[in-house]
């Protein structure tokens, strides 16, 4: 049967089980629109920049475990993609991105919105591929949804000339396997290691999980919780694997790092052996990693052995996927580590932690205060998706984790990252009670975004903690290493409230403590979006 | 310390790009790069001499395998591979001097590809190092251009990559 390159991309796309595409139209991808016209199978999200559609993608992926697709057109439409791009790859997001691209007789003119966009994003994509020829795109598509997925997930583009969507394609051969002889990820870990790791379990008196967002990667979340409750290991988690533990589970002590729970950092520097799952040691969770290999028996368990001896030079590397290197594991009979006074001793320390005692300032909220009391009433399975900055690093620490998922970029670090992940969320899963939590710097950065939620009448729930600041740089500017603030006021913002309204959304204000309890049942229990704009003090700092 | 690395990758377009970009972004220093196709001709082998820490080595081969158009990489161990480079080296060359350089070049085996009344270019294929110290024999007789390929290399014995 011909089919046009458009056509042999969409049947690829459906056989790779993609229901929904996040997107952006313009000239160079018309052709591919043109199909998606007559795809009733495939679900369509214009965004309001481009960026974003990397970001709902993501989102969407998270949540699903599938790939995100998203897709946009050439030039300026690719180069605002690329953020979105950089922080799915920095977060090891499966993704596709479709880029339209300017006729292939014409590539390297300078033409009217051309630009390298293969060549842009090679740093911080896991692969792109620029089709010159339409009969490889059944092959390209398959390629590019089984590199994006497996081993160690990431962004995939493909990169395709106008003329090349619109090229007949006599007889497409939709491949049903992938053969690509550089790329043969591992997935069984070395038996070798595994009974290492067994022994080095049961030595240990002060055994420490670290699980990162691998963790969540793998869907490996029921095997890290049997491993810990089997050999009572405590375990502390990254940014990226925050959510894998409920807070009030009695192994749980929180996010370590600089950024992070005294519990968890207490943990980690009493620890005589350290099992990392899925994390990299990055600097903001392990600020001196060389220092923990020294003093502590280390084990890294992950499924890109590059990250292995990149930050952190564990003793015993262990390389695979890490649900089957977990199921490997649990597996052997492990002789349970005698943890008991450690176990003990980390309890008193988390008891301090969840007891804290949260400042209050007359006339203001305090995140800490209003994030806990959010997270006690949300729904057992909500998915929270948070912003950048002190919103975040408050809801890392103290929002408490029950079933559900935080979705946060915790490695690139992108502000505008909350509304269009939560809006993938809520389109994926449309019945998961879906949370925004953003600074006011932040939501300004994606607030456009609340068109596309209006236009799909989605439910969601935003929070704004306003202090009319950029709140983390602010922090950073007031400590000894700076003079002051600079360029952090956000002057010129817009009442936010009349910003909702203008998109149909209701609001609410939150201005004092005494309001957070009644505001949090108006806001969950509300039908449909509300954006809930919570007062919070500028001199506020995530060390108070 | 300088290390040899080779990477057979697929004879692609935009495969180069991909691995020089590597190294720049993940700062590793190159000292050389060599690429030519081997026998098959869907696969080139690429020849990178880095000049890193030992640690770095084992991330340079591990970044370059997670690209997927590499297929395979290898450290040469030092005394274990045979490395050449060629170099073509123009020289200023009168009738006084021409005689003096012929003999150096005898010593080395540098043969001479190309004469004139004024200079001579001459090519010699060896170990880095034996080009380092022709290269210091000629300067005296004022050297006009230099052009080096970067060293090609393969294990020694019957084994291969």
């Amino acid at each position: 049967m011909k089919m046009t390159g458009a056509q042999a991309l969409i049947e690829g796309l459906l056989r790779e089980g993609v229901d929904h595409i996040f997107g952006y139209a313009g000239a160079t991808i018309c052709p591919v629109a043109d199909v998606l016209r007559e795809t009733p199978q495939i679900g369509y999200t214009l965004v309001r920049t481009e960026q974003n559609a990397g970001h709902m993608a993501s989102g969407y992926a998270r949540v699903t475990g599938k790939t995100g697709v998203c897709m946009v057109t050439s030039g300026p439409g690719a180069t605002n993609l690329i953020t979105g791009i950089a922080t799915a790859y920095m977060d090891s997001i499966p993704m596709v991105a479709v880029t339209g691209q300017v006729p292939s007789h014409l590539l390297g003119r300078d033409i009217f919105q051309e630009v390298d966009i293969t060549g842009a994003v090679a740093p911080f994509s896991k692969h792109s591929y620029l089709v010159k020829d339409a009969q490889e795109i059944p092959r390209i598509v398959k390629e590019a949804f089984h590199i994006a997925s497996t081993g160690r997930p990431g962004p995939v583009l493909i990169d395709i000339p106008i003329d090349i969507q619109q090229q007949e394609v006599e007889t497409p051969v939709f491949p049903e396997e992938v053969n690509i002889r550089g790329y043969k990820p591992s997935i069984r870990g070395n038996e070798l290691q595994i009974k290492r790791v067994a022994e080095a379990i049961s030595r240990a008196k002060q055994p420490l999980i670290c699980a990162g967002g691998g963790v969540w990667l793998a869907h490996a979340r029921d095997e890290l919780l049997a491993l810990a409750e089997r050999n009572a290991i405590p375990v502390v988690k990254t940014m990226m694997g925050i959510s894998v533990l409920p807070t009030d589970h009695p192994l749980n002590l929180g996010m370590i790092g600089a950024h992070g729970n005294r519990c968890a950092n207490q943990a980690l520097a009493k620890a005589d052996l350290l099992i990392m799952v899925g994390t990299r040691a990055a600097d903001r969770a392990m600020v001196d990693p060389e220092d923990i290999a020294n003093r502590m028996a280390t084990i890294h368990i992950d499924v890109d052995p590059a990250e292995i001896g990149k930050n952190l030079i564990a003793a015993i590397p262990l390389v695979g996927d890490v649900k089957v290197i977990l199921q490997q594991l649990l597996e052997r009979e492990i002789k349970a580590p005698d943890s008991a006074a450690w176990l003990e001793r980390l309890r008193e320390y988390r008891k301090a932690e969840l007891d804290r005692v949260f400042p209050a300032r007359e006339g203001f909220v305090f995140p800490g205060t209003f994030l806990r009391k959010l997270g006690g009433k949300l729904a057992e399975d909500a998915v929270v998706c948070v912003d950048v900055g002190q919103n975040q690093l408050f809801a890392c620490k103290y929002l408490p984790q029950k079933q559900g998922r935080l979705l946060t970029s915790g490695g690139l670090g992108t502000m505008g990252y909350s509304l269009p992940a939560a809006i993938g969320v809520k389109v994926a899963q449309p019945d998961k009670q879906t949370v925004v939590i953003c600074g006011d710097g932040s939501f300004q950065m994606s607030m456009n975004e609340l068109a596309a939620v209006k236009a799909a009448d989605l439910d969601l729930k935003i929070i704004v903690f306003r202090n009319n600041v950029l709140g983390l740089v602010h922090q950073i500017q007031n400590s000894p290493a700076y003079h002051g603030p600079f360029g952090v006021a956000l002057d010129g913002s817009p009442d936010f409230e009349t910003v909702a309204a203008a998109y149909g959304i209701p609001s609410i204000a939150v201005n004092c403590e005494d309001e957070v309890d009644a505001a949090i049942d108006q806001i969950l229990g509300a039908e449909g979006s509300v954006l809930a704009i919570v007062n919070v003090h500028p001199d506020v700092t995530t060390n108070d | 310390m300088k290390q040899t690395i080779s990477v057979l990758v697929e004879n692609q377009a935009g495969v180069l790009n991909r691995i020089t970009g590597l190294f720049s972004r993940r700062a590793f220093n190159i000292d050389s790069l060599a690429v030519g196709v081997t026998d098959d001709p869907t696969i080139s082998r690429i020849t990178i001499i880095v000049d890193n820490g030992n640690n770095m080595v084992e991330q340079v081969e591990k970044q370059l395998n997670k690209l997927v158009e590499v297929i395979k990489v290898r450290t040469l161990e030092e005394n274990s591979l045979i490395g050449r480079e060629l170099m073509i080296l123009k020289v200023s060359a009168n009738n006084k001097t021409r005689q003096d350089i012929m003999t150096i070049c005898s010593i080395y085996g540098a043969k001479v590809a190309d004469i004139s009344p004024t200079s001579m270019t001459l090519e010699l294929s060896d170990t880095p190092d034996r080009l380092d110290t022709f290269q210091t024999m000629m300067r005296p007789f004022s050297i006009l251009e230099v052009v080096r390929t970067g060293v090609i290399a393969v294990q020694k014995g019957g084994g291969k990559i």
